[in-house]
């Protein structure tokens, strides 16, 4: 069983950043369930419960809004992310939901091919495992390690 | 402050409030200036809040410009602040953003102060076994780091280093500081803290946050949503010394609204799938749906909806920003407006649904006008003042910015 739940999270993992590295940003939303957490934070507002995140987001709904706000209204120099997504740790897995927590780095390249470090942290996520084989987020807390974000974010973590 | 203002770089600046030439953002004179001139000079810089140093002996560190200061709850539970700087070789004091201590102690030689910085120790002051240690004419009150004045309003900590600097609500100016008790009513809580590394000089995000003309046409969100239209109710107040600037819009958009066709900024057939995110209390009982307030030089106050937040603008080097934000609400809150403001949070901050752009905004400027020093920006909606306006749709508050600016500067 654990074994199982680890092979779907990989998976999962591996499906979610691909998804957004290709820009293939209108399927993002569909990796949560309709009721969800999605939040980026830091550890350190973490450490101290401060509940705010500069995305938060409580419905796929509001998911989908993310991404049509970046699409029709929103003002950034063209940019993209690299994800690179380490292994999952499971903490448990009962019921259909698994609780993981895994470690992530992102490279972002700007318009002008500038590259940095743009944000290192950690998932902190409940998954729920459908029948159908499906695994999707009933919360992904995108905990990064420093609270600086360079200039804004405008593509999803 | 016993400085004097180098000669400009590149060409004059025409008196008047119309035109700012290009160099004050990139010339590194010029920030030297501004640190000796304002930021250690008679402004009013913004440190933190109270409630961040609750008990005696709580600290947290930040800084005036780019000199690091900490701001401590001495024993009396009065709010004092010194330089964070040891008076022997200039270490600094704290490392840490904050905590609570009996005294502070430099790691480098054990140099101790009190909760006010006034030194109060120096390791082996008298040698070791009757040899070495400090001359008998040494004083300790001669020696420490500076100490500049502190004063709270609504729970906002503020300093300067000028002795003869105006009192705080002077400097502000009365219309400002009842828009400051309008938001900050009750006493705050802190819901989150994220830091914005900005590509460009301070002012060029001052200038931004009191320009009310922009904010429906770079920010697309706010239009397409109608969350605000130049064309809604609103103006913007500017203290007469141009230290302080308030905008306000009021609820309600215009119907059939006209005065968008044609620009990009229009597109009416956008709408929210989760339209909770706008769902807001009026908590101000004043149909006020957004206020952005500023005090020269780097404090800004946010009402956006129910989004409050406290955001402190620190240079960086002559080209580079740290805007500091702090998210706050009401202790008593209820579990439902906090979920609003959770929410709502989305609009601000570094991935802001209306902020972002801000964020990048001053950037093209300073990587546009790179090459342009002795050129101008052309700062003329709304006329050549700095008054008080009942329009957005004009750059009075902007030219309040240079008003005090200029005040300060000598320039």
């Amino acid at each position: 069983m654990a074994a199982e739940a680890l092979f779907r999270l990989i998976n999962l993992n591996a499906a979610y950043a691909a998804c957004i590295d290709a820009d293939r940003l209108e399927a993002w939303p569909d990796f949560f369930e309709e009721a969800c957490l999605y939040k980026v934070t830091s550890a350190d507002n973490h450490k101290r419960g401060y509940a705010a995140g500069i995305m938060y987001a409580d419905s796929k709904a509001m998911l989908k809004d993310r991404v049509s706000a970046l699409r029709e209204a929103n003002i950034y120099e063209r940019q993209r992310y690299r994800h690179i997504v380490g292994m999952p740790v499971v903490l448990s897995a009962a019921d259909g939901v698994t609780v993981a927590e895994t470690p992530f780095l992102v490279i972002r390249t700007m318009r002008e091919g500038q590259m940095d470090v743009f944000v290192t942290g950690v998932y902190l996520d409940r998954v729920r495992n459908a029948a159908d084989g499906a695994a999707r987020f009933l919360e992904r807390v995108v905990v990064c390690d420093s609270s600086r974000f360079d200039t804004l974010v405008a593509i999803p973590l | 402050m016993d400085h004097t203002a180098h000669t400009v770089p590149a060409g004059v600046w025409p008196e008047g409030l119309t035109r700012v030439p290009y160099w004050v953002y990139h010339d590194q004179e010029v920030a030297k200036d501004e640190q000796a001139r304002v930021f250690e000079g008679p402004a009013w810089n913004y440190l933190c809040l109270d409630i961040d140093v609750p008990n005696p002996g709580d600290y947290r560190t930040t800084y005036m410009g780019c000199m690091p200061v900490v701001v401590a709850r001495a024993e009396d539970g009065s709010i004092v602040a010194f330089e964070n700087r040891c008076a022997h070789r200039g270490a600094l004091i704290c490392l840490d953003d904050g905590g609570n201590v009996k005294d502070f102690h430099c790691v480098y030689h054990a140099w101790r102060y009190d909760l006010r910085g006034n030194l109060k120790s120096v390791a082996f002051r008298h040698g070791v076994n009757g040899k070495g240690g400090m001359p008998d004419d040494f004083q300790m009150d001669a020696h420490g780091p500076r100490q500049p004045r502190v004063a709270v309003l609504c729970g906002l900590v503020f300093a300067t280093l000028d002795p003869s600097a105006p009192d705080i609500e002077a400097y502000i100016g009365p219309e400002i500081v009842a828009r400051i008790r309008r938001v900050l009513k009750k006493p705050v809580e802190i819901i989150g803290r994220f830091t914005q590394p900005l590509p460009n000089n301070w002012k060029l995000y001052m200038e931004n946050v009191r320009d009310t003309y922009h904010a429906s046409l770079l920010h697309l969100f706010f239009t397409t949503f109608r969350i605000t239209r130049l064309s809604q109710g609103g103006g913007v107040l500017v203290g007469e010394n141009g230290v302080g600037h308030a905008s306000a819009t009021m609820g309600a958009p215009a119907q059939d609204d006209k005065s968008y066709q044609g620009m990009r900024s229009e597109q009416d057939g956008f709408r929210l799938a989760d339209p909770t995110l706008l769902d807001s209390e009026d908590e101000f009982k004043d149909g006020i749906q957004l206020q952005i307030l500023s005090v020269f030089p780097g404090f800004v106050l946010q009402q956006i909806h129910n989004a409050i937040a406290v955001r402190q603008v620190l240079p960086r080097g002559v080209g580079s920003t740290d805007l500091n934000w702090t998210y706050l609400g009401f202790v008593g809150d209820t579990p439902d407006l906090r979920a609003k403001r959770l929410k709502q949070a989305n609009l601000v901050g570094p991935a802001g649904f209306v902020s972002m752009e801000d964020g990048c905004v001053g950037g093209f400027v300073q990587r546009g006008s790179a090459a342009s020093g002795s050129e101008m920006s052309v700062i003329e909606m709304g006329g050549s003042g700095a008054e008080t306006q009942e329009t957005r749709a004009t750059e009075a508050s902007v030219r309040g910015f240079w008003k005090a600016y200029r005040a300060h500067m000598g320039l």
